[in-house]
C-alpha cells in the first residue's frame, strides 16, 4: 500500500517538473499530467510541502529525516486526495471558463488569501477569541454541572431536560434575542451564543462518564468506606476523563460554529469584525474569491482546534485508555 | 470454644425482583479457617460473600462478628478488617501498580510515607517487585490478579473474602496462584471465605468445603477436608485428594439433581498438566 503511494507520488513529482505550464488543449486523457500542472501552480509554502517533496524521491534533501513521518499512509492518502481534488477543480474552472465571481479556482483563492491576509487574519483572531472564551466557559460549566448531576439524581432529573431544551433550540433563532439583550457588549453576546452550542456535548458526555464507573470498583470504594469526595476524585472523575475529553473534541468545533453564527446574526463590523463578518461583506460585494479565502482560514482554524484537542486527549489518556493504546493484534 | 469469627444466623436475601438468592443460611466460620463455597451458578455463593462484606442488606437473619451481633444495619461498623478480591482484578486503569495497591490506605487517609513500605511489602508477598510503576494494561491476567490480591493484603486484613478470584485465569496460572495463596495463608492465617465453582481448587485450598445449591440458594453439604498443611503438589495427585474431590462432586451432583450416571466429574485436570 505504502509502496503504491510512494510510486504515485514520485510519478506526480516527475510530471510536475516536466509540465511547467498548463496547455490550453489539455484533455481528460492526460489528466495525470494536468494534475501535475495544477499541483505545480499551487503555492506550496510551509515545511509540510517541503517534506512531501523530500519524501517523494529526493534522497539528497536535508529533510530526509522527516521522510518516515510524511510517508505515513495517514498523511499521504488524504494528502493525495486533496491534491487531486484541487487539481481537478483548477482544471475544471479553467476549461469551463466559469467566472471567478461564481467559482474561483484554488490558485486564485490562494492569491486572494495572500493579498487579503492583512484584513482577514485579524478578523480570524477576533473569532478565535470568542471561540476560545466560549469553549473554556463551556468546558468548565459542563464539567461542574455534570459533577453536580452525579452527586444528586434529583438535581439531574430536574435540570437535565432544560439543558436538552437549550441544546435543541436552534442557535440561529435565539441569537438575535441574545444580541438584543447584550447590545452594549457584542463580545459577551457572541460568547453566550457560542457557549450555548458548545456546552451540551461536554455536559452530556461527562455525565455519562461519571455514571459509567466500573461496578466492582464502586463496590471496592464502598468496602473501604470511601466518602463521597474520595469516590468522586479518585474514581468518578478519572473514569469520566475519556468521556470529558471526547466532549471537548466535539465542543471545540461547535464553539467555532457558534461564534460564526453569532457573528452572522450580529453583522457588526468595525475593528472588532470577526471572520464571519468578512465573509458576509465579501458576499455583498460579490468578492467570491475573498469569501473562499476567509472560508479557507475558518476551516483551517477548525481543523487546528480539532487536532489540538485530539493531541491533548491522546497525551492525557496515552498510557491507559483503550482508545489510545496501540494493540499488537 | 471461642466464638466463631463469622457467624451467619438464618440469613436470607431476596432481591427486589423476587429472586430468592439465599434462604435461611447458617454458617459458623472459626478464626483462621480457609472455607470454600462451591456450587452451581445462581446458588448464592457470591451473594453470601457480598453480604459478609456489607455490600447489600440482609432480608432477614443476622451476621455476627466474633460474637458481636450486627443486625440489618445499612452500613455496619465491621469488627475485623475485611478485604475483598473480586473475580475481575478491578484495578484503576489510570493508576500504576503502586497506586492501585496503595488505594485502600489512601482511602483510609494514611500518608504516603507511611503507606509506601506496606505497599512494597504486599507487592513482595505476591511476587510483583519490580512492577511498581507498570500500568495494569501492561500486565498479564495472572499478574493483574496478583495486584488485586496485593491490594487486599496491604491493609493486613483479618478476613479475606475472595469471589472466584482465579476463575478467569488459565489452568497453569491458576494452580500456581493457588499454591502461592496457600503459602501466604499459612504465614498470615487470615480467615478466608473463598467462592469458586472449581472443585479441585476448593479441595486443594480449604479446611472445609461448603456445597451450595440453587433456587433457592442454600447449603446442602459441609465437608471438612482433613489433610495436613503444607499441601505440596504431591497432595494434588494423592488418593486422599481424589476421594475428597469425588465426594464434593457427588454432593454437588445431588444438589443439582443430576442422575448419578451422568458424568459430572471430568478427568483430573491437574493430572493432565503433568
Amino acid at each position: 500500500m505504502v509502496d503504491l503511494l510512494v510510486f504515485l507520488f514520485q510519478f506526480l513529482d516527475r510530471r510536475l517538473g516536466s509540465l511547467p505550464v498548463l496547455p490550453e488543449h489539455w484533455s481528460w486523457h492526460g489528466s495525470t499530467g494536468a494534475l501535475g500542472g495544477g499541483v505545480k501552480e499551487r503555492p506550496r509554502p510551509g515545511p509540510r510541502s517541503e517534506a512531501e517533496v523530500a519524501g517523494s524521491g529526493l534522497p539528497t534533501s536535508p529533510q530526509r529525516l522527516d521522510l518516515g513521518r510524511w510517508l505515513n499512509p495517514d498523511v499521504m492518502a488524504p494528502g493525495i486526495v486533496g491534491l487531486l481534488f484541487l487539481g481537478l477543480w483548477e482544471v475544471a474552472v479553467r476549461l469551463t471558463g466559469v467566472p471567478p465571481y461564481l467559482l474561483p479556482g484554488p490558485v486564485l483563492v490562494a492569491r486572494t488569501l495572500v493579498k487579503e491576509w492583512g484584513s482577514l487574519f485579524p478578523s480570524l483572531l477576533v473569532t478565535l477569541q470568542v471561540t476560545v472564551v466560549a469553549f473554556l466557559l463551556a468546558a468548565i460549566s459542563g464539567l461542574l454541572l455534570a459533577v453536580l448531576f452525579s452527586q444528586s439524581k434529583w438535581i439531574e432529573r430536574s435540570l437535565f431536560p432544560y439543558a436538552v431544551v437549550l441544546q435543541t433550540t436552534p442557535i440561529v433563532s435565539i441569537a438575535p434575542l441574545i444580541i438584543i439583550w447584550l447590545r452594549n457588549n457584542t463580545f459577551a453576546a457572541m460568547v453566550v451564543c457560542a457557549w450555548i452550542v458548545a456546552f451540551f456535548p461536554i455536559l452530556s458526555n461527562t455525565t455519562l462518564g461519571l455514571n459509567s464507573v466500573d461496578h466492582n470498583l464502586l463496590n471496592l470504594f464502598q468496602l473501604y468506606k470511601a466518602n463521597r469526595w474520595q469516590t468522586l476524585i479518585y474514581l468518578r472523575l478519572p473514569s469520566a476523563l475519556p468521556y470529558f475529553l471526547g466532549g471537548l473534541r466535539i465542543s471545540g468545533g461547535l464553539s467555532l460554529i457558534g461564534a460564526v453564527v453569532a457573528e452572522f446574526v450580529a453583522g457588526s463590523g468595525g475593528e472588532r469584525a470577526g471572520i464571519a463578518y468578512q465573509i458576509l461583506i465579501s458576499s455583498f460585494n460579490l468578492q467570491v474569491p475573498r469569501m473562499f479565502a476567509a472560508l479557507v482560514l475558518l476551516t483551517g482554524l477548525g481543523i487546528l482546534i480539532f487536532v489540538a484537542l485530539s493531541a491533548l486527549s491522546d497525551k492525557i489518556l496515552g498510557h491507559w485508555h483503550e482508545s489510545v493504546v496501540r494493540r499488537e493484534n | 470454644m471461642p466464638a466463631p469469627m463469622i457467624l451467619l444466623n438464618h440469613v436470607s436475601k431476596v432481591y427486589a425482583n423476587g429472586t430468592v438468592a439465599l434462604q435461611d443460611m447458617s454458617l459458623a466460620i472459626p478464626e483462621g479457617q480457609f472455607v470454600s463455597l462451591v456450587g452451581p451458578s445462581g446458588c448464592g455463593k457470591s451473594t453470601v460473600l457480598r453480604l459478609i462484606a456489607g455490600l447489600g442488606q440482609l432480608t432477614s437473619g443476622s451476621i455476627e462478628w466474633g460474637g458481636h451481633c450486627q443486625q440489618n444495619l445499612p452500613s455496619r461498623p465491621v469488627e475485623p478488617k475485611l478485604a475483598f478480591v473480586f473475580q475481575e482484578p478491578a484495578l484503576l486503569p489510570w493508576a500504576t501498580v503502586m497506586e492501585n495497591v496503595r488505594l485502600p490506605l489512601k482511602l483510609a487517609g494514611e500518608p504516603r510515607e507511611k503507606a509506601e513500605p506496606k505497599v512494597l511489602q504486599a507487592l513482595r508477598q505476591v511476587g510483583l517487585q519490580g512492577f511498581e510503576h507498570s500500568f495494569p494494561r501492561e500486565l498479564s491476567g495472572g499478574m493483574r490478579m496478583r495486584v488485586s490480591i496485593a491490594r487486599a493484603l496491604v491493609t493486613q486484613p483479618q478476613v479475606l473474602l475472595m469471589d472466584e478470584p482465579f476463575g478467569a485465569l488459565d489452568e497453569i496460572t491458576r494452580s500456581k496462584l493457588n499454591s502461592e495463596l496457600l503459602e501466604l495463608w499459612q504465614e498470615q492465617r487470615w480467615t478466608v471465605v473463598f467462592v469458586t465453582h472449581n472443585i479441585y481448587e476448593a479441595v486443594y485450598l480449604s479446611n472445609r468445603v461448603v456445597v451450595m445449591a440453587a433456587r433457592p440458594g442454600r447449603v446442602v453439604a459441609d465437608i471438612p477436608i482433613d489433610a495436613p498443611y503444607p499441601r505440596s503438589e504431591d497432595f494434588r495427585t494423592s488418593p486422599l485428594y481424589n476421594d475428597y474431590c469425588r465426594e464434593v462432586a457427588a454432593r454437588l451432583r445431588e444438589a443439582m439433581g443430576n442422575t448419578p450416571q451422568e458424568p459430572y466429574l471430568p478427568p483430573l485436570s491437574v493430572g493432565r498438566l503433568r
